[in-house]
């Protein structure tokens, strides 16, 4: 490793970012000051780091002033940190020499009202970030092998459509559905919106899709029961029919959808007089609804303080129902009781307008004053007429929202990956990333991430199969250099406790015949608990040293202890 | 000038770091005060850090990590908090464990990293600047300090924290569960033990003394220290150096 004994030759970039940086801070400023620390020989403020101008700033930076290391101080690492690392290494620098500084989602964004504040604590970054990136290694990264097989986890409209596409494209793909029949939601529901398919026709020809696919396994009434290994190398267990049978994995995807919400307690929900709109479907379908005075009522469950989150599908489901209704009889009197309407789009807009002119008759409610459903009467309180309105009803149908499903949890915690506050799979960034989790090689589509109709469901699985194909279209899996480590010229400090054996989550650590530590680097993810629990500081955690983070503490307490 | 604190926090990659850029996302506000070392995971957190940092006069230091259940790589977390426990449990010997803190927040919490940092932040400001911040250090506590710091770098306690999960939650070689009330009363012990023989390992290299001389310097008994004492000779940490009188002088070898 030459760059060991290089001096470091450090370039800070200190971006605007726009004004999101600049605006509150003085950039120039901070490069000026960069110039100032140990071992930095160029700094450059950019306008925008990560545009092509920024770019060709940095390189032509490391190619005018011999650089070995690269700051840039900006958004953050979980964006940008893969693009500035592509940057650096183009030039010949290791990509394991740049290092980043967070100075805007950490710092200027939530410090609006404190811009000296702020500017010093860029300050303290920058330097803490100096220092670290002084001892930075070179390191490579490993390359291993991947296999090109797909697991798609839940059987709904997203998890089939990702499942074909990607059988399509050729790849071994299996199908794990928990119920014994392929379908999901879309099992139970009468006429879809926006164009009143009947459901069960485009089920019918989902099914077909999966089914004639010789790429496709289709594995119902399944579970997966263990996941093990890393992407490229999931060795997963699934239950089928009571059996277990074990597949080696290239790439996981997520479509495990939603759970109803059973409304117990909420107007006097009982499934007969008192229904939700999922119950009311499977009337629709099999032609039977009696009732003549129908009404609907919104949000119910949802955007309270137990759920706060709008499940956007339930206003199209009732203007849907509704229309249905009015077409089956026009004589029958249909009322909907809201608090907002969610209809975006023309396709949606155009339903509310057919609905109005069909004579479906809509009470906005408050939450605040909310309905309440009497033995045959619904009172609701209207705020423009100031006084309470009285609306007959044989039947009383409840729009409830879509929810997470229980064990969501258990499978989260098996493909390490969060979920957010309701119980919904969390993608690893809204925009950048949305079809992707942290974790690498697993992805997430259709209403597991939150709840979406059929249209967004079909677009999430193309998008998340066209994801995951990036990986398994390749043989072989780059993994990252940055693991633990235990050196030759540690090993006289090792003992042989085994402890760092047994605090491993990977299993990334043994005794070779020899009787000596071994570390397995494919294995390793870098989590850093070997090397922060050996008995004796014989184990390295590359990236993250001892000195490394020691020097960012030197760099901020303003000395050595 | 009211005081402002210096606070530093360790953030883990996956939850709570992702969780202070939503906060910056969302436009979440909260003081200045906090300067952060991103680690792959808590469970990084070498307890010798903690140390350092307080001794560097630095006023606060808060490590965050994923919710219980929730680390990315699956149980670092919890290795994180068996380490924060002892470095509290060193910190409670000289009334300094309020310094420190850990919490957990999750990469969807940015309204919640804002308030545990903000919270932390007042409490700090509240018990006032380090002593070991400025020119004018307390002496006695940067010993006491010194003295943890090199405690919970020794190869007893490591080994001790390093074991405390598989001993306690799973089971020891002999294939039984400690329970935890029997571990933490050796645990306590040694932390105890460990820090007095660190504490005399550091006056004594400076300095030849007697047990007597040591006995008043850390404020102990002196039965106490003699007892330490002869476990370190027996390690061969420190020996006689000369006798005064009666009195044996000990020195660091
Ligand atoms: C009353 C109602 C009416 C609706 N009407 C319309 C409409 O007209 N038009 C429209 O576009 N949308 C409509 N929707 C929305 C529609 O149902 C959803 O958009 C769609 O079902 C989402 O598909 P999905 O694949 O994401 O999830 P789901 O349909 O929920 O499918 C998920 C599948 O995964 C399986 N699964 C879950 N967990 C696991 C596990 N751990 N292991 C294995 N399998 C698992 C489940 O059994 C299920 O089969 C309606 C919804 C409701 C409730
Ligand atoms: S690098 Fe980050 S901070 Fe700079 S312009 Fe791009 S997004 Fe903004
Ligand atoms: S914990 Fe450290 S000393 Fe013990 S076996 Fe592992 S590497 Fe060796
Ligand atoms: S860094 Fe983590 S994953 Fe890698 S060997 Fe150490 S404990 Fe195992
Ligand atoms: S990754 Fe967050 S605590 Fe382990």
């Amino acid at each position: 490793m030459s760059d060991k004994e290089e001096e470091p030759r450090i370039g800070v970039f200190v971006c605007s970012c726009g004004s999101n940086i600049g605006g509150l801070i003085d950039v120039k400023a901070l490069a000026e000051f960069s110039k100032t620390l140990p071992n930095v020989v160029f700094t450059e403020d950019n306008l925008y780091t990560c545009s092509e101008t920024g770019l060709a700033q940095i390189k032509n930076g490391i190619k005018d002033h011999n650089l070995n290391r690269v700051i840039v101080a900006s958004c953050t690492p979980r964006t940008h940190e893969p693009l500035f690392r592509d940057c650096v290494k183009k030039e010949g620098v290791n990509e394991y020499l740049f290092n980043f500084v967070n100075i805007r989602d950490q710092n200027t964004w939530c410090h609006q009202k404190y811009p000296e504040e702020a500017f010093d604590k860029a300050k303290d970054l920058i330097r803490m970030g100096v220092a670290k990136a002084a001892k930075l290694e070179a390191l490579e990264n490993i390359i291993v092998d991947a296999t090109p097989t797909a697991l798609v986890i839940g059987g709904g409209v997203s998890g089939m459509t990702a499942a074909h596409s990607l059988a399509n494209q050729g790849f071994e793909t299996h199908l794990i559905e928990r119920e014994t029949e392929l379908g999901g939601r879309l099992k139970t529901l009468y006429k879809l919106f926006p164009n009143d398919q009947e459901a069960q026709i485009l089920l019918e020809n989902l099914k077909k899709n999966v089914q004639s696919n010789e790429n496709l396994k289709i594995h119902t009434s399944a579970q997966v029961k263990n996941i093990e290994g890393f992407v490229g190398n999931f060795e997963v267990k699934v239950e089928e029919n009571g059996n277990i049978i074990d597949l080696t994995i290239g790439v996981i995807l997520v479509a495990v959808g939603t759970s109803l919400f059973t409304p117990t307690g909420y107007f006097g929900y009982d499934g007969k007089t008192r229904i939700t709109q999922y119950e009311l479907e499977s009337k629709l379908k099999n032609n039977d609804v009696k009732a003549r005075d129908i009404v609907m009522i919104q949000c119910v469950g949802s955007r309270n303080n137990e759920r706060l989150y709008c499940s956007s599908v339930c206003c199209m489901t009732a203007l849907k129902n509704a229309l249905i209704l009015k077409e089956n009889n026009p004589e029958t009197n249909v009322s909907i009781l809201f608090r907002d309407l969610y209809t975006p789009g023309t396709h949606y807009e155009d339903y509310y307008r057919r609905a109005r002119e069909a004579g479906v008759v809509f009470v906005e409610y408050s939450p605040e004053k909310m309905p309440s459903v009497e033995e045959n009467l619904i009172k609701v309180h209207n705020e423009y007429l100031g006084e309470d309105l009285l609306i007959p009803y044989d039947l009383c149908v409840l729009s409830t929202p879509l929810v997470s499903n229980n064990d969501n949890k258990a499978l989260a915690q098996m493909i390490k990956v969060p979920l957010e506050e309701n119980g919904f799979f969390l993608e690893a960034h809204v925009k950048l990333r949305p079809m992707d989790f942290a974790t690498d090689g697993v992805f997430v589509c259709g209403s597991a991430k939150w709840p979406v109709d059929i249209t967004e469901s079909i677009s999430q699985g193309y998008a998340a199969a066209a994801r995951a194909s990036t990986i398994i279209s390749h043989d072989t899996i780059e993994v990252e250099g940055a693991t633990s480590f235990l050196p030759d010229y540690n090993r006289n400090l090792c003992t042989g406790c085994e402890v760092c054996i047994k605090v491993c989550p990977y299993k990334a650590i043994n005794k070779n015949e020899e009787d000596d530590i071994e570390i397995t680097q494919v294995l390793c993810k870098g989590c850093g608990v070997c090397g922060a629990t050996c008995i004796n500081h014989a184990i390295i955690i590359r990236h993250f040293t001892d000195q490394q983070i020691l020097s960012e503490i030197y760099a901020y307490g303003g000395k050595e202890v | 000038m009211t005081f402002e604190p210096k606070i530093l926090g360790f953030l883990c990659n996956w939850c709570s770091y992702a969780g202070a850029d939503l906060a910056g996302v969302s436009r979440i506000q909260y003081p200045p005060n906090m300067r952060v070392i991103r680690v792959m995971c808590s469970g990084r957190i070498n307890p010798v850090f903690i140390f350092k940092t307080l001794l560097t006069g630095i006023d606060g230091v808060f490590v965050l990590g994923c919710h219980p259940g929730d680390c990315h790589y699956l149980e670092g977390n919890y290795e994180a908090e068996k380490k924060f426990i002892m470095v509290q449990k060193f910190l409670k010997i000289v009334d300094f464990d309020k310094r420190v803190r850990l919490d957990w927040v999750s990469a969807s919490e940015g309204a919640r990293f804002a308030k545990v940092v903000s919270e932390f932040i007042d409490s700090i400001r509240e018990q006032g600047p380090s002593p070991l911040s400025g020119e004018n250090i307390d002496q006695e506590l940067f010993n006491n300090l010194k003295a943890m710091e090199n405690s919970v770098s020794s190869d007893r306690i490591r080994a001790l924290v390093g074991r405390q999960r598989k001993i306690t939650e799973v089971e020891n070689e002999y294939g039984e569960k400690v329970p935890i009330d029997e571990f933490n009363a050796i645990f306590d012990e040694a932390i105890h033990d460990e820090f007095v023989r660190q504490r005399i390992l550091l006056s004594l290299s400076t300095k030849v003394l007697s047990v007597k001389d040591l006995a008043a310097e850390l404020k102990l008994d002196p039965s106490e220290i003699l007892e330490n004492m002869l476990t370190l000779k027996s390690r061969g940490e420190i020996d006689y150096q000369s006798i005064d009188g009666n009195t044996p002088l000990y020195m660091r070898i």
